[in-house]
């Protein structure tokens, strides 16, 4: 076979891409080009257990290099492409370069959304491995840190630098950040973890301005407060990378626009994964576009089949999962969860450190689940997810894993 | 015939893999992965390459 698959971003999801084509039987040849010069490595530890140094850089790595070499992958490191050409079937590399392709694969991701606050030094963003690498070093140093962003990365970091043993403060317009996610009652509980862990919250209120220097910076809050810190890191959200990708006629639009086979809409040997790609998603009838890791292998695993499989392709219709972990809480997310006014909570009174709470959309269906500490619970009510509707099910399975009290 | 390993010293209980192959793999009570049938078949291969991809912390890999 001598058709050749490009994949343009080597992260987890260009790479697992990579792998699900040779999993698949692809025979054709398969190049993956990515921006940073460092071999590909996984995002998730760079605001957990590589920013506190529990692991270093050989543990986040997405594929050996026996692996590479094994399958026959060839990587085109520190090489940013500028451009398709669509009718061509080429892809423009910033140094003049064209890249032939039979197929083409567009996982390039989302960058950081830079801080519209600026000062001298010592303010953070947190996407890539320099950014978690120098935020690593300044952290080291220092004894207070300010945090902008009170999401997933912000309460993350907060976690990482208080085990640390520096003081931090957190802050973020919404009165409850992670509310927006998995309701306010919920949300709740995670503010308080982070009072449990000595760090100071300011939600509710803006940043009005950052200034100083490394050292010395204070951050302004709209409500009169004034906030110091050594550094400061600001994690407020994340912009699709498709700037490059703007003459070539794809629609754009928040993302790489696909239809329900992850394919860049009106062509047939152009893909989207991962947190770039914004498809219809056809279970929920509309575009969705997802920053999770199990989404960009599971979309690459889609991708990589209908490569493989043309004139027969599968849709991709998955049931979202995402964990995070933040001081002693290791959290599960899995469905839809954003629906607040349907939750109920389950709590094991022989374990206080763990719950659930099982939500249901607006019709009354089971939608999701959130546990905290609870992987078996977890694993149980995620898969009811794909075929029970009714919430009573996945509840009276949490009730009938704790003891009665 | 091909067999599953897990490191149960790096598993999350992230049980991406019991989804990806339900039959291989369950969690335990303490949240790490339990392996059920260590060795496959040719047949499986493709799933338990999926569920190895799948792990958020390479737990997971095949030995011939
Ligand atoms: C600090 C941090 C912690 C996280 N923690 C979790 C977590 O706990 N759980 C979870 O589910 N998810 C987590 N995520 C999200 C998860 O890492 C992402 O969903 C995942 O990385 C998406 O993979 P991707 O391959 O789609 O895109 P990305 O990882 O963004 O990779 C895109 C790649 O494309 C390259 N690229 C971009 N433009 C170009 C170009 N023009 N030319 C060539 N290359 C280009 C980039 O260099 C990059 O390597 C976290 C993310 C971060 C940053
Ligand atoms: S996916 Fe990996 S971390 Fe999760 S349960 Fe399986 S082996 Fe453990």
């Amino acid at each position: 076979m001598g058709s050749k698959t490009v994949i343009v971003g080597g992260s987890v999801g260009g790479i697992r891409a990579a792998q699900a084509l040779r999993s698949q039987g692809f025979a054709g040849e398969i190049a993956v080009i990515d921006a940073e010069p460092h071999v590909p490595y996984d995002k998730p530890p760079l605001s957990k257990g590589f920013l506190n140094g529990a692991i270093g850089f050989d543990r986040i790595q997405l594929i050996s290099e026996k692996e590479l070499n094994d399958s026959e992958v060839s990587l085109l490191l520190g090489q940013r492409a500028v451009g398709i050409d669509v009718s061509g079937k080429m892809v423009l590399l910033e140094g003049g370069q064209r890249i032939s392709y039979d197929d083409l694969v567009i996982a390039t991701g989302v960058r950081a959304r830079p801080s519209p606050w600026n000062a001298a030094d010592g303010v953070h963003l947190l996407r890539t491995l320099d950014d978690a690498q120098s935020l690593k070093r300044d952290l080291l140093e220092s004894s207070s840190v300010v945090v902008v962003g009170g999401g997933f990365i912000g309460a993350e970091v907060a976690a990482t630098a208080s085990k640390l043993g520096l003081l931090v403060s957190i802050v973020d317009p919404l009165a409850v950040p992670i509310g927006r996610i998995l309701g306010d009652e919920v949300g709740e509980r995670f503010i308080g973890l982070h009072h449990a862990n000595g760090v100071s919250t300011h939600f509710g209120t803006g940043v009005e301005s950052i200034s100083g220097s490394r050292g010395n910076l204070v951050v302004r809050l709209t409500n009169g407060v004034h906030l110091s810190g050594d550094i400061v890191v600001v994690g407020i959200g994340a912009i699709p990378n498709v700037e490059w990708l703007a003459s070539s006629g794809l629609v754009l639009d928040n993302g790489v626009v696909c239809d329900e086979f992850s394919r860049a809409v009106g062509q047939a040997n152009i893909y989207g994964l991962g947190d770039v790609a914004r498809w219809h998603h056809p279970g929920l009838r509309r575009l969705v576009r997802v920053e999770h890791w199990t989404n960009a292998v599971e979309q690459a695993a889609c991708v990589a089949r209908n490569i493989v499989n043309p004139s027969n392709p599968v849709s991709y219709s998955p049931v979202p999962y995402v964990w995070s972990d933040q001081y002693d809480w290791k959290i599960q997310i899995a469905g839809e969860t954003s629906d607040a006014s349907r939750c109920t909570l389950v709590e094991d009174h022989a374990n206080l450190n763990r719950f659930a709470a099982v939500y249901a959309d607006g019709a009354g269906f089971y939608s999701g689940i959130v546990t905290v500490n609870w992987p078996r619970a977890m694993i149980q009510c995620r898969k009811l997810l794909e075929t029970e509707k009714d919430p009573a099910a996945p509840l009276e399975l949490l009730r009938q894993m704790v003891p009665a009290i | 015939m091909p067999i599953i390993k897990a490191d149960l010293e790096l598993c999350q209980g992230y049980a991406n893999c019991v989804m990806e192959a339900p039959k291989l793999f369950d969690i335990s009570d303490d949240g790490i992965v339990v392996v059920l049938e260590e060795e496959f078949g040719e047949e499986t291969r493709g799933r338990v390459e999926a569920a190895v991809r799948s792990c958020p912390v390479s737990a997971l890999r095949i030995e011939d």
